[in-house]
């Protein structure tokens, strides 16, 4: 006797894919479209030649840019121990390694100003005065943009074989000389993507800079916090100018992302 | 000449123990033993990249137990050639000379050399990506080669090969070693692959190296490279 059995259809399931994907774009595309025809041309540039939003996109873009460098600087390392180390409690540093990814922003600004008033936060703020000054932005950025970038270069080594480092250690080499000749030349496009998530990042980031860095126009003001700044004023125009063009920025971003890691 | 003398090594479930043997000088050594017995980590013990918790590895008659890869004087060729992903082949080939900053002249020389004895003179400007198996196998060798190591550690070298391929470069490796007059230890799983170059046969089982009479793998090949 033949199976009778006949499977069903394919449609139904790509159909039901399609409408979730085609849902949640309308609801990103929808939301996007609707800021950028709220207003007009002429206020959006009207509010982008104001002095302290130009201060602001002008310490956002140079504090971002610090931040990935010294995340990327840190991501490096660590991203490679996290990769190919093997050591007890590994476990329990990725977890930690994760912290200030998982953690509510607010709770990460309170966490860094409480750290300043201890004895030796205090002692820093001496040499360097972190607490509600431009350095306090920049650490607060380089917070949150480390961790991203540690992942994503801790992916990139996971990624990369481990065998021709250690050929190059039999041909002559030190380890750390192994490293910097044939692993981080084939982990350029994971460093870049790494600096680039933590720029992203750096640049979203609000609430650890209102709590630790502050909201001071034309001192600590970021373009978030011009966002937040102006909207509590109810200047509409200048919030909508702002926050168009950093998603031109966080698109840039996105974009020049997707070229690199797609190049052969 | 390669020695391991009472060698032991843990590593979670997976022991050796007392593993002593020896491969003496300008002799092809073949290593045998089922996959995951432990091959590879002996050749990971003889190139440094390794600690064995007990025992001694000498190299022509050094002992080098402590040494670091690099001072070893080992050549080590990978089983998927382990290419330097963003080097050309002209590069990888000349690796070894530069690390030891010897004069560009030479190393040009040298990498020239390989290349033709190697039959890789038409890929020098090209990087791995797009090598064929064999290629990045024969690139591989000329840079184990380069530094004239005394010993030249082979892992599965043929395993990713199609068996037109593994002819050739079987013959070649053959060849190889005796012109350079190297110790090899060439691991792997394939009795007829041992039977073609072995001067020496090792079989490995239950975590011991035995020295096996070549006579039960049959007749050696002859060099026709």
């Amino acid at each position: 006797m033949t199976d009778q059995h006949r499977a069903g259809p394919n449609w139904p399931f790509w159909v039901v894919i399609a409408a979730v994907t085609a849902a949640y774009l309308g609801l990103l595309f929808g939301m996007l479209a609707a800021t950028a025809t709220y207003t007009s041309p002429h206020h959006l540039i009207r509010a982008l030649g104001s002095r302290e939003i130009q201060y602001a996109t002008g310490l956002s873009l140079v504090s971002c840019t610090i931040a990935a460098l010294l995340s990327l600087v840190v991501a490096v390392p660590v991203g490679y121990l996290m990769s190919r180390g093997r050591f007890p409690g590994k476990n329990t540093l990725d977890t930690l390694l994760d912290v200030p990814i998982v953690l509510p922003p607010m709770v990460i600004g309170l966490c860094l100003l409480i750290a300043f008033q201890t004895p030796l936060g205090r002692a820093i703020d001496r040499i360097v005065p972190f607490t509600y000054t431009v350095f306090g932005v920049l650490l607060a950025q380089f917070t949150v943009g480390a961790a991203f970038a540690v992942r994503q270069m801790r992916t990139t080594f996971d990624h990369l074989a481990a065998r021709p480092e250690d050929v190059a250690m039999t041909l002559g080499c030190s380890r750390g000389r192994a490293v910097w000749l044939v692993t981080l030349p084939a982990a350029k496009r994971g460093m870049f993507s790494a600096a680039s998530i933590a720029w992203a990042r750096s640049l979203g980031e609000f609430g650890p800079i209102l709590v630790f860095a502050g909201a001071t126009r034309m001192k600590t003001e970021v373009l978030p916090t011009t966002v937040w700044l102006e909207l509590s004023v109810g200047n509409l125009e200048a919030a909508i100018a702002v926050s168009l063009m950093m998603v031109a920025l966080a698109v840039a971003v996105l974009l020049a992302m997707r070229a690199v890691g797609e190049r052969p | 000449m390669i020695a391991l003398e009472h060698i032991a090594i843990r590593s979670g479930a997976f022991v050796l123990s007392e593993v002593s043997f020896t491969v003496p000088g300008s002799v092809y050594g073949v290593l045998m033993g089922p996959t995951g017995c432990g091959k590879t980590t002996l050749i990971e013990i003889i190139c440094g990249l390794r600690k064995p918790e007990a025992g001694r590895v000498l190299v022509n008659g050094r002992d080098v137990t402590h040494e670091p890869p690099g001072n070893r004087g080992v050549g080590y060729v990978p089983q998927d050639g382990a290419m330097f992903p963003t080097m050309t082949v002209r590069q990888q080939l000349g690796f070894a000379l530069r690390i030891r900053r010897r004069p560009a002249e030479e190393t040009a020389s040298r990498v020239e050399e390989l290349a033709a004895h190697l039959g890789v003179a038409h890929l020098l400007d090209r990087k791995p990506h797009g090598l064929s198996g064999g290629e990045r196998q024969r690139v591989a060798l000329g840079r184990a080669l380069a530094a004239r190591p005394a010993v030249l550690l082979l892992d599965e070298p043929l395993s990713a090969l199609d068996e037109n391929m593994r002819g050739d470069m079987r013959d070649l490796l053959k060849c190889v070693q005796r012109e350079h007059g190297v110790s090899v230890l060439h691991v792997t799983h394939d009795r007829s692959e041992a039977r073609q170059v072995a001067d020496l046969l090792l079989t490995m089982s239950d975590g011991r190296v035995r020295q096996t009479d070549l006579d039960t793998l049959g007749a050696p090949c002859t060099c026709q490279h």
